[in-house]
């Protein structure tokens, strides 16, 4: 889709809004549209690579736990747990969410250790589209584990115009 | 008119309608029944439940001197958790001095401008959102009362006939959706059917807590219609007829719901 | 000060594993949205959430504008000693909350 001047992306905009189908997030009284998304899988991949470096990431060990089929995307449930003893030895040091179409690829980052006990994570994200999200934990020696889950999200039926 | 005329001769009134069939009672379910299990593990967790930031705050409001006359709920009132069992069980309730039925929303701001002597409080301010969250709390497990008023027969007549008003460029009614096909899917979200069991709730897609009001000018816009204004008695005429055809469910508030 | 709920249980025994709940009043504007003018709704979120015992951090999270509105957190820690729990948040705008509740270890 071509920026032209202004007016033909506003249009588009309008048009879709009126239609129900944008993502419109309406503040009371206001009509309020979410600037189209300006993440991609390659944004991800950068902001993956700031927090582990060139360090290889495996699969395992990592289990996130999102509905696979997502209400509204404004509020998802999300639990993050990895399989470790938490000893001071062996426990996770860190838990990272990054996610793909979002406007920007990190969703938030946790700070843990062995007097955790017990590494999981419950928090509630946002979600502005259907994507993957991906979970990342580090350990205590240095090596980093991940779970990625796809998600489609739906909005309810009638979106809110006021 | 006779006890029970006013329930018998609406009944006949909707039972006689061509298409939109009232649910019978065996059947009705509240939105939770529609939602999935993080919703509903949201709203049974009262440390977890969004919701509950703003009934803490309306417990607060609840003891808080106001307006000119110095006065707070609880000097009327008292204990809310005694004084306020049961009433949004039994809203919209018949105010006699205005002859029409009120919301708790305009009840609070008759008490605000009437007794305290101070400014109402806008609707869907956090204050008021706040206030009515903590009331309606106080009857959480409740059952919706099924009232036989005569004075509101009128008002609950014209609730019903605007729930099976075909509006807007949809050209939708109420009833088509949530009497007829609640249970099916629209875009992808099941139908509820439409029953206010846990208002004033935490709605995901508001990502606040919000009014009954606020919830029927979203289906109302989504049908493509005009809305009323905030405190329309439309709105209230509704409300009415809803909190009837859910009568003997279970209030939930503060409810969450996407 | 914003509104926050915490739970913490009022007692544990030593080495017990329990679960530390934080919820808080936040609309975390993402500032990403822009009203019908197209005028941006400027960013104003929660940006850090620290939890700790008795003076000792035990949960630190980085918040960015995917986090939804009225943050919550879910996790566990160790039952070592008697004291304090606390919680701080800190963002946009210098918003600051805090919390704290006691718990007994036996």
């Amino acid at each position: 889709m071509t920026h032209g001047p202004g007016s033909t992306r506003r249009r588009f905009l309008t048009d879709a809004a009126a239609v129900g189908t944008a993502l419109a997030v309406a503040d009371l009284g206001l009509l309020a549209t979410i600037t189209p998304a300006a993440a991609t899988p390659e944004a991800m991949r950068t902001a993956i690579r700031n927090v582990v470096g060139e360090a290889p990431v495996q699969t395992g060990k990592v289990k996130l736990d999102l509905p696979p089929l997502v209400e509204s995307g404004n509020v998802v449930s999300v639990t993050v747990s990895v399989d470790s003893p938490m000893t001071a030895n062996d426990h996770v040091k860190a838990i990272h969410l990054f996610n793909e179409k979002n406007p920007l690829p990190n969703v938030i980052g946790v700070r843990l250790g062995p007097r955790a006990g017990r590494a999981s994570l419950t928090t509630r994200i946002r979600l502005a589209d259907s994507q993957t999200v991906i979970a990342i934990a580090e350990l205590s020696d240095g090596s980093f584990w991940s779970d990625s889950v796809s998600v489609i999200v739906t909005l309810p039926a009638c979106v809110e115009t006021l | 008119m006779k006890r029970g005329a006013v329930i018998a001769l609406l009944a006949i009134w909707s039972g006689g309608a061509a298409t939109a069939a009232e649910i019978p009672l065996s059947e009705r379910k509240s939105g939770y029944e529609f939602m999935g299990g993080e919703a509903r593990a949201m709203q049974d967790d009262d440390t977890a439940n969004p919701a509950m930031l703003w009934v803490l705050d309306g417990e607060a409001l609840w003891s808080r001197k106001q307006g000119e006359a110095g006065k707070s709920c609880a000097d009327c009132h008292a204990d809310a958790q005694a004084s306020m069992k049961g009433v949004t069980a039994r809203y919209p309730a018949f105010d006699a001095a205005r002859a029409r039925p009120v919301d708790l929303e305009q009840r609070i701001n008759i008490c605000r401008t009437e007794q305290q002597k101070a400014t109402p409080l806008p609707f869907e301010s956090k204050e008021l959102l706040a206030l009515a969250a903590y009331i309606a709390m106080q009857s959480r497990g409740m059952p919706i009362e099924a009232r036989d008023d005569e004075h509101l027969a009128p008002f609950l007549r014209a609730g019903a006939d605007m729930f099976k008003l075909r509006q807007g460029q949809l050209n939708l009614s109420c009833a088509v959706c949530h009497d007829d096909n609640w249970g099916r899917k629209l875009a992808g979200a099941p139908i509820p059917q439409a029953h206010p069991t846990g208002y004033p709730l935490y709605r995901l897609e508001w990502q606040t807590l919000g009014s009954l009001q606020r919830r029927l000018r979203n289906c109302i816009s989504g049908m493509r219609a005009e809305t009323y204004a905030y405190g329309a008695p439309e709105y209230v005429e509704l409300e009415l007829y809803l909190m009837w055809r859910a009568r003997g469910m279970k209030i939930e508030t503060p409810a969450v719901r996407p | 000060m914003a509104r926050a709920i915490v739970n913490v249980p009022p007692k544990a025994k030593h080495g017990d594993v329990f679960e530390i709940k934080a919820l808080i009043q936040h609309e975390m504007e993402t500032g990403f949205r822009v009203d019908n003018m197209g005028k941006v709704f400027p960013r104003d979120i929660i940006t850090d959430f620290v939890c700790k015992y008795n003076g000792e951090e035990i949960f630190r999270a980085e918040l960015f504008p995917a986090v939804a509105a009225n943050p919550f957190f879910s996790f566990f820690t160790t039952a070592t000693e008697s004291g304090a729990v606390t919680f701080e948040w800190s963002g946009d705008n210098g918003f600051s909350a805090t919390a704290s509740r006691n718990i007994v270890v036996e």
